[in-house]
């Protein structure tokens, strides 16, 4: 393939281009499109987070493509000064897929939301997070669809009241962190809409992971599912009710952080320091790099309001991405057998000549 | 190999169709595929029909576990299978039974008599042996005890009865090689490389071909054996090849020509999976295959393959089609270019996978949400998978559209000789990327193709948003706007119509003008064909048209169709080409339609045109 037909890798950056790069900030990561989402939605701040945290991974902006499925999220990469592609319901995993596999040279993010991601492209997200494709997958979870008007989502809780479902769901809801570790996932990650700061550390940490990243961002519908996560995640709870997990830091948590998780048996326990003798080497420390899953699972289980609630990278180790092992492949089958010659391929088995 | 000690008398036949059936498990299709080779590499014209049960290994000895294989050979032009065997091979009653009502008086019947035991009949409902109550008068009857004299070749090799018995079809294999005067040579070489690490298999499988065929040299059973000619094809160097390999070949030969690499989603399908064994074998030609979760991500993975600046591919057959057509939508939405393989098979639904039909024609036409035209083309034998295949690939990167490539499972599996094309005599597939800054829009359009530019992730200046709502003219921005949307539909259209201009015309076999025109798509072009000559040498007015191209069709169809009388449309399904021909053309073609999982026999095309020349109705 020629230059022109993959375009430029990183390390093919003009020196204009690469100029350009160390001069990156937000606004060129803006587009022209005006953003049409309802005023005082979640999904404004993570746009502003996402732009915020773009030049920081040393790409061009050529270099960048945002790839979503349908609902409200699918709409960001409209307002992404990079390259975009706003797909159909649920599949955007499998174009990123495609494209990561033969484009390795690009940095592919994927805009879902829970009813994109878990619902009609469930299959899709548990294939592309098992295989490792390089691909950033942000899950804007609202626990409601949104765009269609108010209907139970795969994360509405039991018994919600929406307008497909006047009597309440019916259907247990599933938890996003834990069906990513499932399908063995080698980044998992959670945060909030309106923690910018926090949204912003974790989207960093996402983007220069190498391998399939998964965050689940709260997000709040103010239309459809007002104050969905308050519960917790406002500014007056937030340190006593959420759990920010840092790797090598124990569990603690609570505006004066004297509380923390310990284990008992095989169960997380909320405890309080100073208090039955508990002291802080009771208390569980974070380790996002641990091979085995056991930790972040129960991570991902945790949830208010019986516990507090864990935001934070809860996994993140490290295996050969797909588009790695596929260049591999390729790269061996040229090694052995060298580059591929037409002629001979035609010709190839018993052939015979007709005078 | 000296043929006779036995000084024999020998004929010379203009062709022989034999069909070997067996168990599933007896190995009559590898049978079949040796006996091909043999006959190409020999000269002759050859031209396969493998029919195979869906079920991996139904019980042994059921009539739902046969497994046949018909090979014609000839040295003539033929352009079919045969319709009817001149010898059966039946390695077991239930071979017989599902197998004899298609052996013509007068044929011959071989039989593995070992195999025909109170059991076995039992098994298939024959309440007496067939082999010894005279039902098999009408045929010649060599009752052979194959099991027992292989058996007999093989003693002494350190092997289980039962791998023993595996080795019995090269025994009948050895046996027809002796009577039609065939070299064991090629299949020798054959056994020798397949079973390199098996010493014991390899010898095992020789001794039973050779004993076959000693056995047709000593016994006193047959008094003839048979020649059929080299046949007199076109000059040029060949290789026997089936539609599936044909495919590939074709699309890698694409992709090099175009300087694109394949990238080839796909989920496994009968009769489809074939196609990505053999191109998952050819990394080192940059094709990267993708055994995906599903149809869908199958596609989608080739469309994110396509939008980076690749070839993208997928194939399926009709179930996979209906999975894939709202990407399918989006493919064409974003214009970018994409083959879509439809092999298809016999449905609705599951249907009979192994089997073959053409009724997916209007699915792949029509089959997606609002007016959303796509290119089709359809090979119409097994060696013009090749042209077609890159054919489809060049009309995807030309126009930057998805493009379905129509094949069937009687293309797929079917083989016939191939001439090879010289590389530098394939069509040059140019096609560039947009670069250039100044006046980039996504959606402004070649005046000429009206394909929109492929401005791929990488390129700097050219960051732009694609996707599936509707496009503003020459923006691409989202737009709602009435006026613009008829515009845009229309655009879509004009786009594929506008393909027309850039494919070969249609060319009538026969007389210019006359009574009938027989027009066919896809893989009945052999039986067409066949018929159509015969008719011809009987001195009636009658021509034959094949479509390669659906989806536009030749500029010059209705020329065609308005120079002949009457127009016959055979399909392998219940009138869908008829329907878009009655539709487009407003011309009153007659359909003649069997959807038997089969090819078309010669003689029902002839029957059918017959009475269509009488101006009688058909049933």
């Amino acid at each position: 393939m020629t230059e022109s037909a993959t375009g430029n890798g990183k390390a093919g950056l003009s020196a204009e281009n690469q100029a350009v790069l160390t001069q990156l900030t937000r606004k060129d990561f803006v587009s022209d499109q005006e953003v049409r989402w309802c005023p005082g939605c979640g999904d404004y701040s993570i746009l502003a987070q996402t732009q915020k945290v773009m030049p920081d991974f040393g790409f061009a902006r050529e270099n960048i493509v945002f790839i979503s499925g349908i609902g409200c999220s699918g709409r960001l990469p409209y307002y992404m000064n990079a390259y975009g592609f706003h797909t159909i319901h649920g599949r955007a995993p499998t174009l990123a897929t495609g494209l990561k596999a033969s484009r390795p040279d690009l940095m592919v993010w994927v805009i879902t939301g829970d009813g994109d991601a878990l619902s009609i492209g469930g299959n899709h997200l548990l294939h592309s997070l098992r295989r490792n494709v390089d691909i950033k997958l942000v899950m804007f979870n609202n626990r409601i669809y949104g765009l269609t008007k108010g209907q139970a989502s795969p994360t509405s809780e039991l018994g919600k009241r929406t307008k497909s479902t006047p009597d309440g769901t019916i259907d247990h809801p599933i938890m996003p962190l834990s069906v990513a570790l499932a399908a063995e996932a080698t980044f998992v990650a959670r945060s909030v809409d309106t923690h910018t700061e926090h949204l912003q550390q974790t989207l960093e940490q996402a983007g220069r992971h190498k391998g399939s990243a998964f965050i689940e961002v709260l997000q709040n519908c103010n239309i459809f599912n007002d104050g969905a996560w308050r519960s917790f995640t406002d500014r007056e709870v937030r340190e006593d009710r959420m759990l920010t997990l840092e790797h090598g830091k124990p569990m603690l948590f609570g505006k004066d952080r004297d509380q923390g998780l310990r284990l008992r048996g095989l169960h997380p326990e909320v405890v309080r320091i100073g208090e039955n003798g508990v002291t802080e080497a009771d208390i569980l420390v974070h380790d996002q790099h641990a091979e085995d899953p056991y930790l972040a699972f129960m991570l991902s289980r945790i949830f208010a309001p019986d516990f507090p609630v864990p935001v934070g990278v809860i996994r993140d180790v490290q295996r050969p991405t797909h588009d790695e092992l596929m260049t591999a492949q390729l790269e061996a089958a040229i090694a052995q057998r060298g580059p591929g010659d037409l002629g001979r391929l035609l010709n190839e088995g018993e052939t015979w000549t007709v005078e | 190999m000296t043929t006779a000690e036995r000084k024999l008398p020998t004929q010379d036949l203009e062709r022989v169709t034999i069909r070997f059936a067996g168990d599933s498990g007896d190995g009559m299709q590898l049978t079949g595929t040796q006996f091909t080779r043999t006959a190409a590499v020999f000269g002759n014209d050859v031209s396969t029909l493998p029919d195979f049960p869906a079920e991996i290994r139904a019980p042994a000895g059921s009539l739902p576990g046969v497994s046949g294989f018909q090979i014609s050979f000839s040295s003539l032009d033929i352009h079919t299978p045969g319709d009817q065997p001149d010898v059966l091979v039946a390695m077991n009653p239930a071979a017989l039974k599902s197998n004899l009502d298609d052996l013509p008086a007068g044929g011959a019947l071989i039989v593995n008599e070992d195999a025909f035991t109170k059991t076995n009949l039992n098994k298939v409902g024959y309440a007496e042996n067939p082999l010894t109550d005279g039902s098999l008068k009408p045929y010649t009857v060599f009752a052979i005890p194959i099991s027992t004299l292989n058996a007999r070749a093989l003693e002494g090799l350190e092997m289980s009865n039962k791998q023993v018995d595996l080795t019995k079809n090269f025994f009948a294999l050895g046996l027809m090689f002796w009577l039609y005067e065939r070299t064991m040579d090629p299949t020798l070489r054959w056994i020798d490389d397949k079973f390199k690490a098996k010493q014991v298999i390899a010898e095992a499988n020789k001794r039973a071909l050779k004993a076959g065929y000693a056995f047709g040299e000593t016994t006193e059973m047959f008094h003839t054996h048979y020649r059929v000619a080299p046949a007199h094809l076109p000059a040029g160097h060949y290789r026997n090849i089936t539609g599936n390999e044909a495919t590939a070949l074709g699309f890698v030969a694409a992709s090099t020509k175009a300087g694109r690499p394949i990238f080839y989603g796909s989920y496994p399908i009968t009769p489809a999976s074939d196609i990505l064994h053999q191109l998952s074998g050819y990394k080192n030609f940059g094709v990267r295959t993708f055994q995906a979760e599903d149809e869908i991500a199958a596609i989608g993975s080739a469309i994110g393959a396509s939008y980076g600046g690749a070839l993208g591919m997928t194939a399926s057959s009709g179930p996979g089609i209906a999975l894939k057509s709202e990407a399918l939508g989006l493919a064409i939405m974003v214009e970018l270019p994409l083959v879509v393989i439809d092999v298809q098979r016999a449905g609705p639904s599951t249907g009979m996978p192994t089997k073959t039909e053409q009724a997916d024609l209007l699915q792949v036409m029509f089959g997606r949400n609002s007016d959303s035209p796509v290119a089709v083309v359809a090979p119409s034998t097994p060696a013009d998978c090749f042209e077609m295949a890159v054919e489809a690939a060049r009309i995807a990167l030309k126009y930057m559209t998805p493009v379905v490539y129509l094949s069937d499972a009687f293309l797929a599996t079917g083989a016939e000789p191939w001439r090879i094309p010289s590389v530098d005599s394939l069509p040059e597939i140019g096609v560039q990327n947009r670069v250039e800054r100044e006046g980039f829009h996504p959606y402004d359009r070649d005046p000429t193709t009206l394909a929109r530019p492929w401005a791929v992730p990488g390129t700097a200046g050219l960051e732009h948003r694609i996707g599936g709502l509707e496009k503003a003219d020459i923006t691409g921005n989202v737009s709602y706007d009435p006026d613009n949307h008829h515009r845009m539909q229309m655009l879509r259209q004009a786009k594929i119509a506008g393909i027309a201009d850039d494919i070969p015309e249609l060319v009538a076999s026969g007389p210019e003008r006359g009574e009938l025109l027989v027009l066919g798509w896809g893989s009945t072009y052999g039986s067409i064909r066949s018929a159509v000559e015969r008719l011809q040498s009987d001195g009636r007015s009658i021509a034959h048209a094949h479509l390669r191209y659906l989806n536009p069709f030749p500029r010059n169809l209705g020329d065609v169709l308005r120079r002949y009388d009457r127009v016959l449309i055979p399909e392998i399904n219940l009138g869908q080409l008829s329907m878009l021909i009655r539709a487009r053309f407003l011309v009153d073609a007659i359909g003649y339609n069997r959807v038997r999982g089969k090819p078309f026999r010669i003689s029902e095309i002839v029957s059918a045109a017959e009475a269509a020349l009488n101006g009688e109705t058909l049933q």
